[in-house]
């Protein structure tokens, strides 16, 4: 990622986390945030990508390797001393307090005098549009209102680091996206790092500058969202990261980087070679089901289909076919006036380009 | 009022078949409101039975004097007569006389009790008179008679007293509550000297429940704390401990402190076994008002710590982070962020602590000795011994006011709806 020049603002450096001493939450984490980044966390819950995050605010203690901040191990420096800011999943906005004094709590404690804090609470309250409401309590507040004070509060006091664990988990669909775009413009206006937790894969790919795919306490792959869908490099990352068709198969030649596989009926295909064993090996093709052609047979990989369910989606048909055994095969067909009409139960084919197909790990 | 309002005033809103709208919804919610009240009558007639009529009851006693003047009519109808200065007449006397001589004997003994509050002697001198009686003729005045038979009927001071009793209600035990009294001529004054305990009573009463209400959140509210933080399967066995005392039976835990603290008891026998007192120097703290206080705080510490626990255990532990996270040492997060968020739990503890130990009568009795005594302790005495069922009941109202502007004070400091009592 060559746009963040300081690389290693935030470094991992192989950290273990256990709770109990006999299984390991995170393992051998190494990870590298660049100073202005806003990387994202993405993950099914139990994948250590929170402990990731508590290890970072300090609420959590690695059981081995270090945390660096900006180049200086925070592994023994207490939470309060850390100052990095933080949006907790449910806010956590004192409720015996008004939203001038959760906002200014953080500056009191800096030792800031009052007019310094009067007016720093404003600006971050104009921040987010919520200057009329100073004076309510937080239970005065719908969701979304809470999150943007939530945000503000995280922000107040000018941290270079801001962590958020699924801030918006909370709030109902369109408020959600509306607030991406928020945060996402906040943080292209005030440069600073963010280090983002969700299990929402759309959340993740509208708002990152780089997704860590966290599975079983390992990051499965740290890459941009546009690589991460259009070049996932083994099958979780695949299945995980939008929609995807997986076809098992067995390798029988390899080409440089294009691979001959075996389907399990004896057909036979091709895909390129991504993240499969040698020859003789299981492995697992990966096809996005946009990038499938319905009714012509050309090219290598072209295999007899049969039409299970249509559902009209507006935008394109989704077509769930039966394709060698599989019933799941999705196929998104776009719609335009030249689409081909189908019903249930016809038979036909899909094929695919060999560069749409990648071969990963079994 | 804004015109769309007027406006749906002017046009009454109908039915499809031309009733009025209100009174086809008034009819079709009445089934649900009568079975609704029928409901609550259950619970309604309860409170009236067990709580609100014996609180009337004890109101009513507290104020009601006519016992005087039941028993002894003829005497009460004709006082006013009396012009209060000089000896009665004849007629007073004779009333006197037939009211003594018709009334059922266990009503004079009992009528007797009540004048000897106004003015002591009357006690004995209607029982000596009484004896006498018998051996009158009633055919001669009976006024040289009745004071041959004992001089204290020529004593005005006595029939002065009966003016304080021709009232059939009186504020009189209100007074003698705070050892005040009315003189014959109905003005309130101090007890004598020798007579005033109650205020003395009062104070320590509030005293020993204030001691024990901070003494309880002190203890209270690191294991509360404790309770709402631990792991639930550690903290339910902590729980456990700590309602054990609770079920266990109050003469058991007393008895247990009376082995523990009395003079000769456990604690003192080891610290003089370790040197640390010496055996001339032991503790005294059972059967004096230390005892009062260390065993009532120990009885009442469960009321602080479950409401305490209550709230505690509803604060979600990321506040506590946040704070932290926003700069905060643990201490002053602790102090800004956790605390206040307590109050509620606080507030109920305090007043459910402070109210149960207002009241609080066994424990003094059993280990506070004579300077650990209550104001519950002579309730109870006026109750079972003295038989002053006024004064108990001036005392125990007295009591349901006090609480009752406590919880208003409350109620203004911290609000009602902010009390949690678990």
């Amino acid at each position: 990622m060559s746009e963040f020049h300081e690389m290693g603002f935030v470094e991992f450096s192989k950290v273990q986390k256990s709770y109990d001493g006999e299984s390991l939450v995170v393992k051998d984490l190494n990870l590298s945030v660049g100073k202005g980044e806003f990387l994202t966390m993405l993950g099914p819950s139990g994948s250590g990508k929170t402990t990731c995050l508590m290890m970072l605010a300090g609420f959590e203690t690695a059981t081995h390797g270090e945390i660096l901040l900006d180049s200086r191990p925070i592994n023994n420096i207490p939470p309060h001393k850390r100052g990095i800011g933080m949006v907790f999943q449910n806010y956590a906005l004192f409720p015996h307090m008004t939203v001038n004094e959760n906002l200014s709590f953080p500056l009191e404690v800096r030792g800031q005098g009052k007019a310094e804090r009067e007016a720093n609470v404003k600006k971050a309250l104009d921040m987010v549009q919520m200057s009329e409401f100073g004076h309510r309590r937080p239970a005065q507040l719908s969701g979304g209102q809470q999150q943007r004070i939530a945000l503000a509060r995280s922000l107040v006091f000018e941290p270079d680091l801001v962590l958020m664990d699924e801030p918006l988990g909370a709030l109902d669909k369109q408020l959600r996206e509306h607030m991406q775009f928020e945060i996402k413009h906040l943080h292209e206006r005030l440069g600073v790092t963010v280090v983002y937790v969700t299990h929402d894969q759309s959340e993740a790919l509208t708002m990152s500058d780089r997704i860590a795919v966290f599975d079983d306490g390992v990051i499965q792959q740290l890459a941009s969202p546009n690589d991460l869908y259009e070049r996932p490099e083994n099958a979780f990352v695949a299945q995980f990261i939008g929609e995807n068709n997986r076809i098992d198969a067995v390798v029988s030649e390899i080409h440089g980087d294009k691979v001959l596989v075996e389907y399990n009926n004896g057909g036979k295909g091709e895909a390129l070679a991504v993240n499969c064993g040698d020859v003789g090996s299981k492995t697992t093709l990966s096809v996005r089901p946009e990038r499938v052609r319905i009714g012509e047979k050309v090219g290598v990989n072209s295999i007899d289909a049969v039409v299970k369910e249509l559902i009209y989606l507006g935008d394109h048909i989704r077509c769930r076919m039966d394709v060698m055994g599989n019933d799941e095969f999705v196929v998104k067909i776009p719609n335009s006036a030249t689409s081909i009409s189908m019903d249930v139960g016809e038979k036909t084919s899909v094929s695919w380009d060999v560069s749409d197909c990648r071969a990963l790990d079994a | 009022m804004s015109d769309a309002s007027v406006n749906v005033k002017k046009r009454q809103m109908m039915t499809a078949d031309g009733i009025p709208l209100k009174r086809s919804l008034r009819i079709s919610l009445r089934r649900e409101k009568l079975r609704g009240l029928a409901l609550l009558a259950v619970p309604a007639l309860f409170v009236i039975m067990l709580f609100i009529w014996p609180i009337y009851t004890l109101f009513q006693k507290s104020i009601d004097d006519s016992f005087v003047n039941d028993v002894l009519p003829r005497t009460m109808a004709i006082y006013e007569k009396w012009d209060g200065e000089d000896l009665p007449g004849e007629v007073h006397f004779e009333a006197m006389f037939l009211d003594l001589t018709t009334a059922e004997k266990l009503e004079i003994g009992k009528v007797s009790t009540r004048m000897n509050y106004a003015k002591s002697g009357w006690k004995s001198l209607i029982k000596k008179s009484n004896r006498k009686f018998k051996k009158f003729d009633p055919q001669k005045a009976l006024l040289p008679q009745m004071i041959k038979a004992d001089k204290r009927w020529g004593d005005i001071e006595f029939w002065k007293s009966l003016g304080i009793m021709k009232d059939r209600r009186t504020a009189g035990y209100y007074w003698n509550a705070v050892d005040r009294t009315y003189d014959s001529k109905k003005n309130v004054i101090m007890q004598p000297e020798n007579r005033r305990v109650y205020v003395m009573f009062w104070k320590r009463t509030l005293l020993v429940s204030a001691i024990v209400t901070v003494a309880c959140l002190i203890l209270a509210y690191p294991v509360a704390y404790l309770l709402a933080t631990l792991p639930l399967r550690v903290s339910n066995l902590l729980m456990i401990c700590v309602l054990m005392p609770f079920w266990t039976s109050l003469l058991v835990r007393i008895v247990a402190w009376m082995i523990m603290l009395q003079q000769q008891g456990v604690l003192n026998d080891s610290l003089v076994g370790l040197g640390i007192i010496a055996e001339e120097n032991r503790l005294p703290l059972m059967y004096n008002f230390n005892g009062t206080l260390i065993v009532m705080t120990q009885v009442l510490l469960p009321f602080m710590i479950l409401p305490l626990y209550s709230v505690m255990r509803g604060i979600p532990p990321t506040y506590m982070k946040a704070a932290q996270n926003l700069g905060a040492t643990p201490s002053w997060a602790f102090l800004r962020v956790y605390m206040p968020q307590t109050v509620p739990g606080v507030g109920a503890g305090v007043i459910l602590v402070f109210i149960v130990a207002v009241g609080y009568f066994i424990t003094p009795e059993l280990v506070g000795g004579k300077d650990g005594q209550m104001i519950g302790n002579q309730i109870a005495y006026h109750l079972r011994k003295s038989l002053n069922w006024g004064l108990a009941s001036a005392m125990g109202v007295m009591l349901l006011v006090a609480i009752l502007v406590l919880y208003w004070v409350y109620d203004k400091i911290v609000g009602i709806d902010n009390m949690r009592l678990g």
